[in-house]
């Protein structure tokens, strides 16, 4: 089950980056939120996956069996989705902002911070 | 219900049982403060008139509480705190060090000085929008990654102060904010997703996320293979927050978009964040793979070193020769963590705390300048020394400090520095930290002899487009003379601060004891100070 949970992963990883590799806005930014996916799952199959066994101690014992789930990584897993939600609002929002501001959502033209015809510093005093 | 025997149940294997003496709440006090202070400003950011003076409160009691968490630590060693009473490794601790008290330290510093700044500066619908609440936030987040023992809860913080910076970045969403802010958000969030990714391999591998725990369980582990996969993972995700070559590309398209102050708290602190996770994860919880990978972080220092300075000189806005600096300090503070001996990592603290303070100044200085020159390019500015010559001065010694020029505080981290590369016979990065340094000069002073000797190049009558003239001079004065004060009495007289810079590099050189401070008691000592 690891195993193809890993292969999973990997493929979430490899899409993501392939789609983070292109110039246009958009596409990065559905790259990034595969990509918090593809962490997503590497963190929940790092934790081992057993099945149902669910970590719940019986009500006439004190500890629980040996085999009981993981409940640890669920935990992470939770954390890192709200996070990963909140940054994927926060840029869909920006991009949509700089889409309107900027006219266009191809990183080559986007060059409002850095123009392109900059002037050469002063050379002399 | 028929009565079961009841195994006896030993709290104290678990859980801390007795108060924790008074003096160790300060580790959690920044995150408090900040976090009150930040919801409190957001409550009431209607009232833009209110919001500096309850910002400003919430921001120098932080810093008090720094000072004392840094008092603690300096005389009763490591602190300790678990939350929820759990025992490590089953809670999240807060571990302040030396290393993580003296950084939270300057984020105070730099946090204050920011803010007293950000008075004049941000105007009331960015007061509205939320500057303090992000500032608060971030700082929080700040100095929460310096002081956290739990490494997901490091990558919590990392989220945080990304979060409040992202905030910051784009108040006023003039376009090239945006712009610079896409290429900011984008880049920060793979990176901070990488650190993630090794997080989740670090928990596969080792089964606990506490700092602690990992590191007594890696020098346990004779397999090489995965543990140098996961630190060569760490290594990357960070160069890329630190902005080391070739991950760099990102600062210099954003860090001079915004507000000044945003610039300043930004240069001074977000990049030095990694820094301390870099020295963390390699000295204290890896510090067998470091030595395998010393070569490559070397050639990274060298190389980052090399290109801000470079970059710097090849800038006509000062904002971005700024941006190139803080890239080519740190590839200063890398060279320490290459050579990995206590000359070196000492350099390497040094170096962290001074580059907060100045390029902190700095920063601020340049929005003085652009303020009263009306732009930030270095072919129109000009004509300062002879209406501000104070200001001229304060100039003149923060870019000595930054170019690493004696009596000040930027000389002795890299005396340390070349030594201690000389010491092992790295040769090459010992000449990179001198040729890097010679070019920094250069380029500082081409800004210094522009901006400041030359006459206006502005015609009588006509203005630049920055507003805020004549006011923003005045109250930026007391804060730029407190920074520049500090570099030049760490340069004059730096023995209290080179015997911490020591303290901090046999802590990491010896990580026993942290691990010691973890799961002893709590109120486990640092072993007695013996350098050299």
């Amino acid at each position: 089950m690891e195993t193809a949970m890993a292969f999973l992963g990997g493929l979430y990883f490899a899409v993501s980056i392939y789609l983070m590799l292109s110039q246009y806005i958009i596409r990065i930014l559905l790259g990034a939120a595969l990509f918090s996916n593809g962490v997503n799952l590497t963190l929940f199959t790092m934790g081992r996956i057993t099945r149902e066994t669910p970590p719940l101690i019986p009500p006439d014992a004190y500890v629980g069996t040996p085999d009981i789930a993981n409940g640890l990584p669920q935990a992470l897993v939770l954390t890192a989705i709200v996070i990963a939600f909140s940054l994927f609002a926060f840029l869909l929002v920006l991009v949509m902002r700089s889409y309107q501001e900027l006219g266009t959502d191809d990183t080559e033209e986007m060059r409002r911070a850095e123009p392109r015809d900059e002037p050469v510093p002063p050379l002399g005093y | 219900m028929a009565e079961t025997a009841r195994p006896q149940i030993v709290l104290s294997d678990a859980l801390v049982m007795q108060t924790p003496p008074l003096a160790d709440w300060l580790v959690v006090a920044p995150l408090v403060l900040g976090f009150a202070f930040a919801a409190l400003c957001l409550m009431t950011r209607k009232n833009t008139a209110g919001q500096p003076a309850l910002a400003l409160t919430g921001l120098a009691l932080m810093l008090a509480s720094k000072i004392g968490l840094f008092v603690h630590v300096l005389t009763s060693g490591t602190v300790v705190m678990a939350m929820g009473r759990w025992l490590p490794p089953f809670g999240i601790t807060f571990t302040a060090d030396m290393l993580g008290a003296t950084l939270a330290l300057a984020t105070g510093i730099v946090g204050l000085a920011v803010g007293i700044y950000a008075v004049r500066e941000a105007d009331n619908t960015e007061r509205r929008y939320g500057f303090y609440p992000f500032l608060l936030m971030m700082l929080a987040g700040v100095a929460c990654a310096f002081l956290t023992g739990d490494i997901f809860n490091l990558y919590v913080w990392f989220e945080v102060l990304l979060l409040g910076s992202f905030g910051l970045l784009v108040l006023g969403s003039r376009p090239e904010q945006l712009d610079g802010a896409t290429k900011y958000a984008f880049l920060n969030l793979v990176a901070t997703t990488l650190f993630l990714v090794a997080v989740a391999y670090v928990y596969g591998l080792f089964g606990t996320l506490n700092m602690a725990d990992i590191a007594r369980k890696a020098a346990e582990m004779d397999q090489v293979g995965p543990r140098l996969t996961i630190a060569a993972l760490f290594f990357f995700a960070f160069a890329m927050k630190v902005a080391a070559f070739p991950l760099n590309f990102w600062l210099p398209a954003s860090y001079h978009t915004p507000r000044i102050a945003v610039s300043a708290v930004f240069a001074g602190l977000l990049t030095k964040v990694g820094v301390y996770a870099l020295l963390r994860i390699f000295m204290t919880i890896f510090p067998g793979d470091r030595v395998d990978l010393a070569v490559a972080i070397g050639v990274v220092a060298a190389a980052t070193m090399m290109l801000g300075a470079l970059g710097a000189l090849a800038q006509t806005d000062m904002r971005r020769i700024l941006g190139y600096l803080v890239i080519s300090g740190i590839g200063i503070m890398l060279a320490g963590l290459a050579l990995g001996s206590a000359t070196g990592l000492s350099g390497t603290a040094f170096y962290t705390v001074h580059s907060m303070i100045v390029m902190t100044a700095l920063y601020l200085l340049v929005g003085v300048v652009g303020a009263k020159t009306g732009t930030f390019d270095l072919a129109r500015a000009g004509g300062l020394y002879t209406q501000m010559p104070w200001l001229a001065a304060i100039a003149l010694v923060l870019c000595l400090s930054v170019a690493g020029l004696p009596p000040l505080s930027g000389l002795w981290p890299k005396i340390y520095l070349v030594k201690a590369s000389i010491d092992v016979g790295v040769w090459w990065l010992a000449a990179a930290i001198l040729v890097s340094g010679l070019v920094t000069t250069i380029a500082l002073m081409r800004l210094f002899t522009l901006a400041f000797w030359r006459p206006s190049q502005f015609e009588p009558g006509e203005q630049g487009v920055i507003g805020q003239a004549g006011t923003m001079g005045r109250s930026a004065y007391p804060i730029l003379i407190a920074l520049t004060a500090l570099t030049v009495i760490a340069g004059v007289y730096p023995e209290p601060f080179i015997k911490v810079s020591d303290r901090i590099a046999f802590e990491l050189m010896q990580p026993t004891g942290y691990i010691d401070a973890v799961f002893g008691d709590g109120t486990a000592t640092t072993p007695a100070l013996t350098v050299q």
